[in-house]
């Protein structure tokens, strides 16, 4: 048994993976060309656990939700739940759907403004003829925090703060009962004073319901305000990966680094400056080196791994729980 | 030397149902060379607040008290000389604006726009302004021919801020200009805009619901909640060691990255945001304040001292003093 293994299994003993994303790539053609969005990702979530899923814009945190949640099929790997690989009939991927819901980014977007709050919560339970609808909807918003749920059956979404509505569009994910939540963005949207209140929300239900989470973000400290785990997107893929403590006191990939630097109040800022990356164009070798502080700023010569930056590729990261990091300098 | 000064400014829009008091008495002061930010969440009044510095309300917007910018009374110029003052002397980044670039103008001709029609300079001299603008913006030259929609987010949002720069105003007012982008273009846009206050001597007013970018970029803050500066100061004493209970829940919504109290205990505040048509009396913040006493919900509140240079509106900061 490698090391790796015994790593997996020793973790999975106390969180079982239920959501993996194994090998994943998802391609989509842009203007003649071929965008790797998701270009080779290990990931794993497991029972009860939260992970937050970091990188700047567009480095294809949204395609890998979207593909986690079915709504994408992956050009090549396998997205597998509870043990078995995604199965895309139909009946399959409803199913499925019960049990991994989607958060959007921006509440009012996902609420259909001609419905009021119940209508909009009675859909899902229709959809898979659940019984006791009424009982189902008045459960899902008080458990999102909605209480007493039968004042917001008959309001509108424009009747409703932001926060509100934020809530009402976590209670729709949780009708069907879910045992993963895959929030994009959850409180992007929101004032500062009701993001801590979602991000609340959202750590109760992992303790009372046992609920797992991927939360997609830019944003660092919702990572250390909710995550038990983070990964670390840049162009496609996880550079880094590992408990949120030790990420993000500790950021090992340069670009995980430059992140950290630009949150303020950071001592020493590493801005990154050029184009934002492009999918359609990865570079070789390192695929951050021709942003890469530590190779511009000569550290990489010195410790001999410059020429590796700029033409070895670095190897896919396996899902493995402990802090990792694809980078030459890393590893040295 | 003050630049602007604020006396009691309110505005009220009044609209079918009544009227909605969006801002209530402010009052405040701006450096020239200073940077001042102005916090609070969505309704709190902060862009009624900018735009009426510019008089870009709506006509049904009632507004009172002074504005004075250089010691000219803003509420009293003429039409003309309004618009001089607002592209010459000051510019305002609007919320949003980003989306708001002409889909189908190059981005050169549309900084060049304001310098043409205001006849400040000829086509030549226009081209050159928008490479050198550009350039301060950390935009290539080349990307004067490109179309908006060419750009990322982040950098339309600098072509906005070169708009602005255009015609070399003394005051920059910048309505949330990082809401929605990500870290590191916020990153970018900050850097820039801080480089921008220090280097060319131009004012700014900073508006974000984000304290902790506002105490990065800004020397003094305002804390607004209903409409009214409920907490003002250095921005860093404001930020680190708030004084108005509101205030310290801004302050704690955006954790520190390592502080082991926030860790795994996200902080939030109860409650919605007041509407300003029915505000609650008293103090408008005691539906939602933690640390309330039986006399808020009466009690008139006003910006009392709280500590060298800095004021907040709470009865616990007149108890103390
Ligand atoms: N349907 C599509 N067709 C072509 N390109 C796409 C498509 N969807 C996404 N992309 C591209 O794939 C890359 C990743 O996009 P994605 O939406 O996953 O990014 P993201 O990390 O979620 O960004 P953000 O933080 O801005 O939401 C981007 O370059 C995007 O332009
Ligand atoms: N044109 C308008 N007509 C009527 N009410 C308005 C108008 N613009 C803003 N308001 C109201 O004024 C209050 C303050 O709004 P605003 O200045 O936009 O706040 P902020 O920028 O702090 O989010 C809110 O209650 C808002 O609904
Ligand atoms: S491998 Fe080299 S270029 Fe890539 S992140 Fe590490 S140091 Fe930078
Ligand atoms: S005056 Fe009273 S209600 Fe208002 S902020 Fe202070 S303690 Fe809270
Ligand atoms: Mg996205
Ligand atoms: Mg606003």
């Amino acid at each position: 048994m490698t090391e790796t293994q015994a790593a997996t299994e020793a973790v999975s003993t106390v969180r079982p993976t239920l959501l993996e994303a194994r090998d994943l790539h998802v391609e989509f053609a842009s203007r003649g060309r071929r965008a790797r969005a998701v270009d080779g990702v290990n990931l794993a979530v497991g029972e009860g656990e939260i992970v937050a899923l970091v990188g700047e814009s567009g480095c294809g945190k949204t395609t890998l939700a979207r593909t986690l949640l079915g709504l994408e099929r992956p050009t090549s790997g396998e997205v597998r739940y509870g043990g078995a690989a995604l199965d895309y009939s139909s009946k399959a991927l409803k199913a499925y759907r019960r049990q991994v819901q989607l958060v959007l980014q921006d509440p009012t977007g996902s609420l259909n403004p001609r419905h009021t709050v119940y209508e909009a919560l009675a859909e899902g339970p229709r959809i898979h003829g659940l019984p006791d609808e009424r009982e189902v909807v008045a459960t899902a918003l008080s458990r999102a925090g909605l209480r007493p749920p039968d004042r917001f059956f008959l309001r509108y979404p424009h009747e409703l703060s932001g926060g509100q509505r934020q809530r009402v569009v976590i209670a729709g994910a949780l009708a069907l009962n879910p045992k993963v939540l895959v929030a994009d963005e959850p409180v992007a949207s929101l004032d500062a004073s009701v993001r801590g209140e979602i991000l609340a929300l959202l750590l109760k239900l992992r303790e009372e319901l046992g609920l797992s989470a991927l939360v997609v973000t830019h944003d660092l400290g919702l990572a250390w305000n909710i995550a038990d785990r983070v990964a670390v997107m840049y162009l496609g893929r996880i550079v880094e990966s590992g408990p949120v403590e030790q990420v993000l006191t500790a950021p090992r990939h340069p670009y995980t680094q430059a992140l950290m630097s630009v949150l303020p109040e950071s001592p020493e800022r590493v801005v990154l400056t050029g184009e934002p990356p492009d999918p359609t164009r990865i570079p070789g070798g390192c695929r951050f080196h021709a942003r890469c502080q530590v190779l511009a700023s000569g550290r990489a010569a010195e410790a001999g791994v410059d020429g590796k930056c700029r033409s070895e590729l670095l190897d896919i990261l396996p899902a493995v729980p402990e802090t990792q990091a694809a980078c030459h300098y890393a590893a040295r | 030397m003050t630049l602007l000064e604020l006396d009691d400014l309110s505005v009220t829009y009044r609209i079918a149902s009544g009227e909605v008091p969006a801002v209530r008495g402010v009052s405040l002061t701006l450096d020239s060379g200073a940077a001042l930010g102005v916090a609070g969440e969505s309704g709190s009044g902060k862009s009624t607040l900018a735009m009426a510095l510019l008089r870009l309300l709506p006509r049904d917007a009632r507004v009172g008290g002074r504005i004075l910018l250089d010691g000219e009374d803003v509420l009293a110029m003429k039409w003309g000389r309004m618009r001089a003052v607002r592209w010459a002397e000051a510019s305002i980044v609007f919320q949003g604006a980003q989306h708001g670039l002409n889909p189908v103008r190059r981005i050169g001709d549309q900084i060049a726009e304001p310098l043409l029609v205001h006849g400040l300079a000829k086509p030549d001299a226009a081209r050159r302004r928008v490479t050198e603008l550009l350039e301060q913006v950390g935009l290539p030259d080349w990307r004067a021919r490109s179309f908006p929609h060419e750009l990322s987010g982040g950098q339309r949002q600098r072509v906005m801020i070169a708009m602005a720069l255009a015609c070399s105003p003394r005051l920059i007012i910048a309505d949330e200009p990082t809401t929605a982008l990500d870290v590191m273009v916020q990153a970018q846009v900050l850097t820039l805009i801080k480089d921008l206050v220090a280097e060319h001597d131009i004012s700014l007013i900073m508006i974000s619901h984000d304290l902790s970018v506002l105490a990065d970029v800004c020397d003094q803050l305002a804390v607004m909640y209903a409409g009214r500066v409920v907490e003002h100061g250095p921005s860093r004493e404001v930020f680190h060691d708030a004084k108005h209970p509101y205030s310290k829940a801004l302050a704690a919504a955006f954790p520190t990255v390592g502080d082991p109290a926030s860790r795994l205990a996200p902080q939030g505040l109860g409650g919605d945001p007041p509407d300003p048509m029915e505000l609650p009396t008293g103090c408008s913040f005691h539906p939602r304040c933690p640390v309330a006493l039986d006399g808020c919900a009466t009690m008139d509140v006003e910006l009392w001292p709280a500590g060298p240079g800095r004021n907040a509106a709470c009865v616990h900061v007149q108890e103390a003093s």
